[in-house]
């Protein structure tokens, strides 16, 4: 079933898993959602995908005037028409089959019923920056020698390229330049806990960004439906 | 950077007392102890017990862990136990040792007579 949830992350830490091994978990703060609108192939949008809002906006009044902090005046009229009092800060949608629309109403909420413990997923979020960073952290590259008569250059690229022929230098050369901050999804994670009272999942692994970062949840793409319960289950 | 709240959370109930497991005494470096650890053997689960000389304490909280050294058939043999797993049942403190430092690496450069530690006498 195609579905998504979105979350903020709060750090990382460890736990015990069931054959009593310690494993490193990322702590994701997951939902609520609201269903914003349902798009239909059939419609003017011409794909079918689910349009849910995440994080309620700090409601501001102002010389009688109200304000909701991060959404303009046409962002509202979505929330308006979808029947919500208070508009959400993060406006996302994943794509759907035309049936799986259905199992959607416009207004309901999403929580992190959606996942179960030992669900396969993916994670998306955007990654700490790095600035601007030389080829050797950029791209691996090896750099000279430290010694044996080199100078100048230790941490250089090198040839960029031949001369007279093609005397340019090809597209999408991996040079020196901007690092990360950029969309990373990490796959084949899996929900190892979840804990209803505070919408929690324990994430085994690593997710992009930084504390606070949003995070993306969805069902793996390369493990469609798989759920990791045999022995040594790493579910509770 | 602090850690969340939500995060701390976790982290103490993922410690030994929260989880309903068996209370561990207080030991430090020097002392000598036997960990009675879970082996899942097979089918079956059984406990072994290791018994050594605890040469460093690290970590806090839910991390909190310390390692044991003994020599095995002249063999130096280091097993680092999480303080908080479940695999560890009970930890019995059989002496006391009289040492000056928190972590005693240079036992591994020590043998025989030299790797003797002094037993703490109380004096009340």
């Amino acid at each position: 079933m195609s579905k998504m949830i979105l979350g903020r992350k709060l750090g990382m830490t460890q736990i015990f898993s069931a054959e009593g091994k310690r494993v490193g978990v990322t702590v994701v703060q997951v939902g609520p959602m609201k269903v914003l609108a349902k798009k239909s192939a059939h419609g003017d949008d011409k794909y079918a995908a689910v349009k849910v809002g995440f994080e309620e906006a700090v409601r501001q009044e102002k010389d009688g005037s109200v304000r909701f902090r991060g959404v303009n005046k046409p962002e509202v009229g979505v929330f308006t028409s979808a029947g919500i009092e208070n508009p959400m800060r993060v406006v996302a949608e994943f794509r759907c089959t035309e049936t799986e629309l259905d199992n959607y109403t416009v207004g309901q909420t999403l929580d992190h019923t959606l996942f179960t413990e030992g669900e396969f997923v993916d994670a998306v979020g955007i990654s700490k920056g790095k600035g601007f960073m030389g080829v050797m952290k950029a791209w691996h590259f090896k750099g000279f020698k430290g010694s044996h008569g080199a100078h100048e250059t230790k941490r250089g690229p090198g040839s960029i390229g031949a001369h007279t022929f093609p005397a340019r230098v090809f597209k999408g050369k991996k040079m020196a330049g901007h690092h990360s901050n950029k969309r990373v999804t990490m796959q084949n994670l899996r929900v190892i806990r979840v804990i209803a009272e505070d919408n929690l999942y324990l994430i085994l692994g690593s997710i992009p960004g930084g504390v606070n970062g949003l995070i993306r949840i969805q069902p793996a793409v390369k493990k469609a439906g798989a759920i990791f319960l045999k022995t040594g289950a790493l579910t509770k | 950077m602090s850690v969340h709240p939500l995060v701390k959370k976790i982290e103490d109930s993922e410690c030994r007392t929260a989880k309903g497991q068996e209370p561990l005494p207080e030991f430090r470096a020097g002392d000598t102890v036997r960990v009675h650890v879970r082996i899942v053997d097979g089918e079956k689960e059984r406990i072994q017990a290791y018994e050594g000389v605890v040469i460093a304490m690290g970590g806090s909280g839910n991390r909190r862990a310390f390692t044991v050294r003994k020599v095995s058939y002249g063999v130096g043999v280091e097993r680092i136990f999480p303080f908080h797993s479940p695999r560890v049942a009970q930890v019995e403190v059989l002496r006391r040792g009289k040492v000056r430092r928190a972590k005693l690496h240079y036992l591994r450069n020590l043998k025989g007579k030299a790797a003797r530690i002094k037993e703490l006498r109380d004096f009340n």
